[in-house]
């Protein structure tokens, strides 16, 4: 919402600054955005010029001695052809912004000879769109003096950000009104006498909603015969171009006019161009209006229109038809002030796409009680700048508004707030806002004013006492703690996450954070895609779906990095995911990729060791160390080969709790993935499910289980075993610890052989067996026993034989 | 000379000679080992008549013990001659880089750094973190929280919505972490003390707004809980999250429909330099929104508005996060970048706590 001071003071009779004014309006709820206090336009002057001479070099060119009131005259060099001696006009000293020109000027030497200023055109003031010389005054104006404060261009303008709650400031008078409360200065009466008129009105209108719904809720219509639409006043057009409207003509503009200094759109037909009478009703299948911005609209059913005997004539409360509209031929207009449907209105303007400054006021909801004074204001200001007779008024189906009452017991106020205002202070700032308190005591029923359709409520009345009080003269006062150390704050879920972030970050790997959608394409690739999972408006073709894995994402991160130059990357993200649209389909996850060679060791070449490529293994390395960083215990982790069709099908594997829970799964990337996704390896990754982790037991007490240190030596023994290709490592260490589940305490992997020497298919899988006796020494004989059940629960399990 | 004599010169003379430790200890064995020469002439002492030991017993004792005292001089002077040589064979060039470590290469989001930032602050004035779905329903995410049907501000949300099931429901991606208020209060009786981190979804996009972004919120429901005490707790955010001894900060009356009165919150800065410095300048900057929760709300969770009262704030984490840390571009946040990562991010041990400072 704009407006301009001089406006303001229309409404509101004040003594306050500018500064005052716009930091009462942020104060009281009103926020500024942005002022333009003209300052700008302040160097320009009315100067004469005294002598006029061609230019010694320039055919086009003259040279000028200008009066400027500041004593020595200043020569300046002019092109245009209505410069004169004895000429007055609005000069620019050197120095000055030109906004029209969008230039500063400078001291200038145009073919020889210095300038030093400008003589100005109406259009490098942005007066209008003159050009063919300079501007031309009459001539008993003081020399010297402001030339933006003669010509009505120094009039600051506010903009204010309008909360959707507030359609009485939708209008300059309803802004006067909230500071005169705020007590900047006294709000002016500005009541609207009726505009008169004998005759009746020639045109009807009537409503025909039928059995539906009616979407109006009152209509007032008014002729006025023999007008003279000529352009408006020049103190209408400089309001109306200052706060971003164009000018159109006098019957126009004042439409425009008092839809921004009282919040009451209006609307204006010329009477010659309607056929028959009004009618408002819904729209029809089929019936389009040619509107007055330019666009063709469908209407229906669920809008509104009003209609003549021709067809639609407007969109009610949106936009006028062209097919009636005014112009400077317009004679006889009629002048509409209706209440329209608030939601309606909001439907058809999003349902048109049209955002209007009627639609704006209509839908947030005007002033119920100001439709008829709405009409009777236009009238006034067409019969004083047009000439014309009015009519009599036409008001149907209106319903005087009634108003809403509050009960509001007065501590109300401290009761939310925290401050105490003396109940003679609250019922006075009701009162100026132009509640009505009724009698007296701790508790009032307060009458609601008709443009306040936001406040229906107790808390809303503390609002307004509030901000027009003083939020800042509220001080804060502690929030009282609940008197002990707090417990626990996070849950389980939470605590995992967090750890989780940092284990991940503390092997090398950058977090990322990634939109939760994702392309079609994408979402299908790695297992999602459901319907009801796809947007109906995405923001983008590629981020239509909600993410089903966070490996797209990971991979799209990469395929960034890659084409960036770095392709040596470890990235992970800790996040959520969508199964479906359910809040238990939302599962919380951490993934992790790796790519080229960056192991968490370190990356690329190193005179030490130079880094290979990333494998499963990283990845296996990276997901084990997740679910431990969430609690997981690892040997209660179960590796199964094989996964989701995203990865290497030979590379890639699940880790399990069970037969049933899935914790995650790893592995180096199916190249056909990696073809989908643009991206090219080596590349690894992992996705484990940190909500399907069990959450532990809580133990009556911290207590750790003593600690049992065995007295005898341990001891370590190697074997090695020739098995078949397919034999899994794990099936080995398995067989091997359960030879003896309490003297085995660890087995390790340590070496892998394949060769002619032992026969085609084969392998040869070396572990290292840590033996820890609890009780005794452990004899020869008892070693030899245990290796001989090592062995034979090797051979039984995995068909294995001790190499030889 | 005598023998003696002779032999001990020879066996000196042996003894400079040997130029490594193993030749010392074969001079050793020569003149004293079983049957060395020195041992061979103690050897005789016992077939001397006692007069010649008496003169002889010293000398050849006296032999021995220079002898050997000679051997392990040397002894000692080639082991150390031995050792300078092994060590300065294997002297290397410690200047050659090591691998860094994997824990100083690792990055935390900022994100995920401010959320813990704060979650420090607000635990320690006794609010419990909750959570919520990102997928809600238009009840949870506008109806109960008093956006009536129809209503602009309803519009200004940008809503995404996903296709309308069978019965014509559609679902809506959360615009706001609110509804978990909803949730909250539904589950949870008074006192509440909550805040609630999380991604919210506008269909927006420039440098100050992403169709995906993280809010976070906080509720108080008491019986006593107002405007004051909102203020308090947000002054005291403020000081803590942004680190500063002061701020001056400026509540102005606005509007949101879950909240009456509304509220939002400025804080004084200074914007002339490259950066935003908080407890100086005289600028404002909007840094959040906040009220008394509405009673509509309170009434649709079941609680009676007379005998509960609260508040609610929420701001953009990735906001206060680029006004602390200084990042120009919400974008970025989004974009992967590891090398936006590697400047703007934390590293794993970089844990907030209010006991060690929430930032190094």
């Amino acid at each position: 919402m704009k407006f301009t001071l001089s406006w303001l003071k229309d409404h509101l009779d004040t003594q306050s600054s500018l500064g005052e004014i716009c930091e009462a309006l942020t104060m009281i709820g009103l926020e500024v955005e942005a002022v333009d206090d003209k300052s700008a336009l302040q160097p320009f002057v009315i100067a004469k010029v005294l002598t006029a001479q061609q230019h010694p070099d320039a055919d086009r060119l003259q040279v000028l001695s200008v009066d400027t009131g500041t004593g020595d005259p200043v020569q300046v060099v002019c092109g245009a052809p209505n410069a004169r001696a004895g000429l007055l006009g609005a000069f620019a000293p050197a120095g000055t912004y030109v906004p029209g020109i969008d230039t500063t000027l400078s001291v200038g030497n145009i073919r020889g000879v210095e300038s030093h200023g400008m003589m100005c055109s109406e259009r490098e003031l942005q007066m209008s769109n003159e050009h063919d010389g300079i501007i031309d005054l009459a001539d008993d104006l003081e020399i010297g003096s402001s030339f933006a404060a003669y010509a009505g261009l120094d009039d600051p303008v506010i903009e204010i950000g309008l909360t959707p709650n507030r359609p009485d400031c939708t209008g300059v008078h309803g802004i006067a009104r909230d500071l005169a409360a705020y007590g900047l200065g006294t709000l002016k009466d500005n009541a609207i006498a009726p505009a008169g008129g004998t005759e009746p009105c020639p045109i009807n209108v009537s409503l025909d909603f039928g059995d539906t719904q009616p979407l109006c809720n009152g209509f007032a219509l008014r002729m006025v015969r023999n007008v003279e639409n000529r352009p408006s006043p020049l103190w209408m057009q400089q309001r109306l171009t200052a706060i971003g409207l164009r000018p159109i003509s006098a019957l126009v503009d004042i439409t425009n006019y008092v839809t921004f200094d009282r919040g009451r759109p209006l609307h204006v037909f010329d009477a010659d161009k309607v056929v028959g009478n009004l009618v408002v009703r819904r729209g029809r299948a089929g019936e389009t209006v040619e509107a007055l911005d330019g666009g063709t609209y469908e209407v229906n059913a669920d809008i509104c229109v009003i209609a003549d005997d021709s067809g639609v004539e407007s969109i009610a409360g949106i936009v006028g038809g062209t097919q009636t509209g005014c112009d400077e031929n317009t004679t006889n207009v009629l002048i509409e002030s209706a209440l329209w449907d608030a939601s309606n209105i909001a439907r058809t303007g999003r349902d048109l796409g049209v955002i209007t400054d009627a639609r704006y006021r209509f839908e947030r909801g005007v002033d119920p009680a100001f439709m008829v004074d709405g009409m009777e204001l236009a009238t006034h200001l067409v019969t004083d700048l047009c000439g014309g007779v009015p009519s009599q008024p036409i008001v149907t189906d209106y319903v005087v508004p009634t108003r809403k009452t509050v009960s509001f017991p007065l501590s109300e106020v401290s009761r939310l707030t925290g401050i105490e205002v003396p109940f003679d202070v609250c019922l006075k700032i009701l009162h100026k806002l132009g509640f009505e308190p009724q009698g007296a005591g701790d508790i009032v029923d307060v009458l609601v004013p008709t443009w306040r359709p936001d406040v229906d409520g107790k808390a809303d009345l503390v609002e307004e006492v509030m901000r027009i009080y003083g939020v800042n003269r509220i001080d804060p006062q502690p929030l009282v703690r609940n008197g002990h150390i707090s417990e626990r704050i996070l849950t389980p879920l939470q605590t995992r996450t967090r750890t989780v972030r940092r284990a991940l970050a503390a092997r090398g790997m950058v977090e990322v954070v990634n939109w939760s959608f994702v392309s079609a394409a994408q979402a299908a690739l790695f297992g999602g895609g459901q319907d009801v999972l796809k947007l109906a408006n995405p923001i983008a073709i590629e981020m239509s779906d909600m993410r089903p894995s966070l490996l797209p994402g990971l991979l799209t991160g990469a395929l960034h990095n890659v084409n960036r130059g770095h392709g040596d990357l470890e990235l992970f993200e800790v996040s959520d995911i969508y199964q479906d649209d359910s809040y238990q389909g939302q599962r919380r996850v951490a993934a992790g990729i790796r790519r080229g060679t960056a192991k968490m060791q370190g990356h690329g070449r190193h005179w030490h060791t130079t880094s290979s490529s990333v494998d499963v293994f990283d990845a296996k390395a990276d997901a084990l160390a997740a679910l431990e960083a969430c609690g997981m215990p690892v040997d209660r982790m179960q590796i199964e080969p094989g996964g989701p069709d995203w990865y290497h099908p030979g590379r890639c594997g699940q880790i399990k709790l069970g037969p049933r829970i899935l914790l995650g799964t790893f592995g180096e990337f199916h190249p056909k993935t990696l073809d989908s996704m643009g991206v090219s390896g080596p590349l690894c990754g992992f996705e484990i499910f940190i909500d399907a982790v069990p959450e532990a037991k809580r133990k009556p007490t911290r207590t750790k289980p003593p600690l049992e240190i065995s007295s005898f030596q341990a001891l370590k023994r190697d074997f090695a075993f020739v098995v078949e290709d397919n034999v899994r490592a794990g099936e080995i260490v398995k067989a091997v610890s359960a030879a003896d589940k309490k003297l085995i305490v660890d087995v390790n992997v340590f070496d892998l052989f394949a060769g002619a020497s032992l026969g085609e298919g084969k392998k040869s899988v070396a572990v290292e067996v840590d033996i820890q006796p609890t009780d005794r020494t452990l004899t020869d004989a008892d070693l030899e026993a245990l290796a001989a059940k090592i062995i034979a629960n090797v051979a039984a399990k995995t068909g294995g034989v001790l190499r030889g | 000379m005598s023998d003696l004599e002779q032999l001990e010169q020879s066996i000196l003379a042996d003894i400079v000679a040997a130029d490594n430790e193993q030749a010392i200890e074969g001079v050793r064995v020569a003149a004293l080992g079983k049957k060395g020469s020195v041992s061979e002439k103690l050897k005789t002492l016992g077939r001397m008549t006692p007069e010649e030991r008496t003169v002889m017993g010293p000398a050849i004792n006296g032999l021995k013990q220079r002898v050997g005292e000679a051997i392990a001089q040397r002894k000692a002077e080639l082991h150390d001659i031995a050792i300078n040589e092994r060590l300065a064979r294997e002297t290397l060039d410690v200047t050659l880089p090591v691998r860094q470590s994997p824990i100083e290469r690792g990055r935390i989001h900022p994100i995920s750094q401010v959320m813990d930032e704060i979650t420090a602050i607000f635990s320690d004035m006794g609010f419990s973190i909750a959570e919520g779905a990102d997928i809600e329903t238009d009840y949870y995410n506008f109806t109960a929280l008093n956006f009536p049907e129809g209503h602009p501000a309803r519009e200004m949300h940008d809503t995404f919505f996903f296709n309308p099931d069978e019965n014509g429901v559609r679902k809506l991606l959360r615009t706001h972490t609110s509804p978990v208020q909803i949730h909250t209060m539904e589950k949870q009786s008074p006192p509440i003390r909550i805040v609630i981190p999380g991604k919210t979804y506008r269909c927006d996009s420039d440098a100050t707004h992403s169709p995906m972004f993280h809010q976070i919120e906080g509720l108080v429901i008491d019986k006593t809980a107002n405007v004051a005490n909102l203020k308090w707790v947000l002054q005291e955010f403020c000081k803590a999250f942004f680190e500063v001894p002061s701020l001056n900060m400026r509540f102005r009356p606005s509007y949101f429909p879950f909240t009456e009165p509304s509220l939002e919150l400025d804080i004084q800065c200074d914007r002339s330099g490259k950066e935003v410095r908080f407890g100086q300048g005289d600028d404002w900057m909007e840094i959040l929104g906040c009220g008394m929760v509405n009673p509509n709300v309170l009434r649709n969770v079941g609680l009676d508005p007379d005998e509960y009262q609260g508040f609610a704030w929420g701001l953009g984490i990735d906001r206060i996060a680029m006004l602390k840390y200084g990042m120009p571009d919400l974008r970025a946040f989004f974009d992967a970048d590891v090398r936006w990562m590697k400047h703007y991010g934390f590293r794993p041990l970089d844990m907030p706590t209010l006991f060690a400072g929430l930032s190094n």
